[in-house]
């Protein structure tokens, strides 16, 4: 496993005072928190910064960590030396057993025994929370989705250690993105014969290339000729369950909305698809196309900035 | 049983109102008293009228643990939180209305 240097992550020096390492944290912790921040890997950059902060900002886990001394560099290969730690007993940080999930092969490996002491408290075993994405269309025909966890689990040296297991999970047709779902029993598991805590799968769409999604409504930009626009047409349009023919009304404009009512997320009531009209200029690279829009600006007397006056 | 091929039903936690105080607290690793405070300012709507009647939907669960996360992160009290989501909510809005008109916003 990769060594991490805490100190670098946080940008302190290894002398740094209990309040410069707050500060550090705060700062660090406001443009990369993954609620605030837009940039870049913000959610993997906050979780480094949040398990360094979770070693430095704790006298024990520091002094711990300390006793490694300079001789690692961050990135190195990482072995623990034996009697790792010998003498010191880590108590419950600020982080749970669910957030140290995110935490480094390296830092389960030196600290993991520290979550054993917090489960004991707690009429059940701690609720886990985690994000799927599936494809719009699950949401349409339901579907299994397949997702990786790695959970703490106590190993036969009383260590805790991050495994991980694969769930399949059922989605019913007609899930929304920012809906969840709570699979019962499925969070960490309970200690000393208490219930397990149960598992909330929070729910995301990977971006679709057609169709943006508001709720449970869907919109398409939907490309039109002039002369269909104009004159009127029924054209085709897909849709998540297949092509449909559309009546276009005659005199549509670009930006015009057509409710295809029923044809979003299906559910009661189902949600439904709206089609962005948008009208799309032929080329003018023929010398036949030429002369066509040639004949429309001689004979339709057309003024696009009436409304602008001029 | 064949537990690595076995496929698991949840129950969706959507826009009805599902999760009660204790179900909500507990998902979010808090306490109870921390949801009802959470009511009061006004940052959680609740259906239902007396606390034992509350129930709470996805956003709800979505925004409470947002608030737990600035809270824990931050040292914020419940009401800078609460002026954080409002002020979160808004940007996510205008991010999907220009999203919407086409605009790359990330």
């Amino acid at each position: 496993m990769e060594f991490k240097d805490y100190y670098k992550l946080l940008e302190v020096d290894r002398t740094a005072t209990a309040d410069d390492i707050k500060s550090a944290y705060r700062k660090l912790a406001r443009k990369y928190h993954p609620d605030v921040s837009k940039e870049l890997q913000a959610e993997a950059r906050f979780k480094e910064i949040g398990e360094a902060y979770e070693v430095l900002q704790d006298p024990e886990k520091r002094a711990a960590y300390d006793q490694l001394g300079n001789r690692w560099r961050a990135g190195q290969e990482f072995t623990p030396p034996p009697e790792w730690a010998a003498g010191f007993e880590f108590t419950p940080g600020g982080a749970s057993a669910a957030e140290a999930t995110g935490y480094s092969d390296f830092f389960s490996t030196l600290f993991g025994n520290f979550s054993r002491h917090s489960a004991s408290t707690r009429a059940h075993g701690d609720d886990h929370h985690a994000k799927i994405f599936i494809a719009l269309e699950d949401a349409f025909h339901g579907g299994t989705h397949t997702i990786t966890l790695r959970s703490p689990q106590v190993n036969a040296q009383g260590q805790v250690v991050l495994q991980e297991r694969s769930l399949h999970v059922q989605i019913p047709k007609g899930i929304r993105e920012g809906q969840h779902i709570r699979l019962t029993g499925q969070g960490a598991p309970g200690v000393n014969g208490m219930s397990a805590g149960d598992l909330y799968l929070e729910i995301c769409f990977h971006s679709h290339p057609l169709y943006q999604v508001q709720g449970r409504d869907l919109s398409l930009s939907l490309p039109l000729a002039p002369w269909e626009a104009a004159l009127g047409a029924t054209i085709k349009a897909p849709t998540p369950t297949g092509v449909v023919e559309v009546k276009i009304p005659p005199g549509s404009q670009s930006g015009r909305k057509l409710r295809l009512k029923g044809r979003g997320i299906p559910g009661e009531p189902a949600g439904d698809l709206y089609l962005v009209l948008e009208v799309v200029l032929p080329a003018a690279e023929t010398e036949q196309a030429q002369q066509i829009y040639h004949t429309m600006a001689r004979e339709l007397a057309f003024n696009p900035r009436h409304s602008l006056g001029v | 049983m064949d537990r690595e091929n076995e496929i698991l039903t949840g129950s969706v936690v959507g826009d009805e109102g599902v999760l009660a105080l204790e179900e909500l607290a507990r998902a979010c690793g808090a306490e109870a008293e921390w949801i009802v405070e959470l009511v009061a300012v006004g940052v959680l709507a609740p259906q239902g009228r007396e606390t034992p009647d509350w129930r709470f939907r996805a956003a709800d669960l979505t925004c409470a643990r947002r608030v737990a996360r600035l809270q824990r992160d931050f040292g914020a009290t419940i009401e800078a939180a609460a002026v954080m989501i409002d002020l979160l909510h808004q940007i996510d809005q205008l991010r999907a209305r220009l999203r919407q008109a086409g605009l790359d916003v990330d």
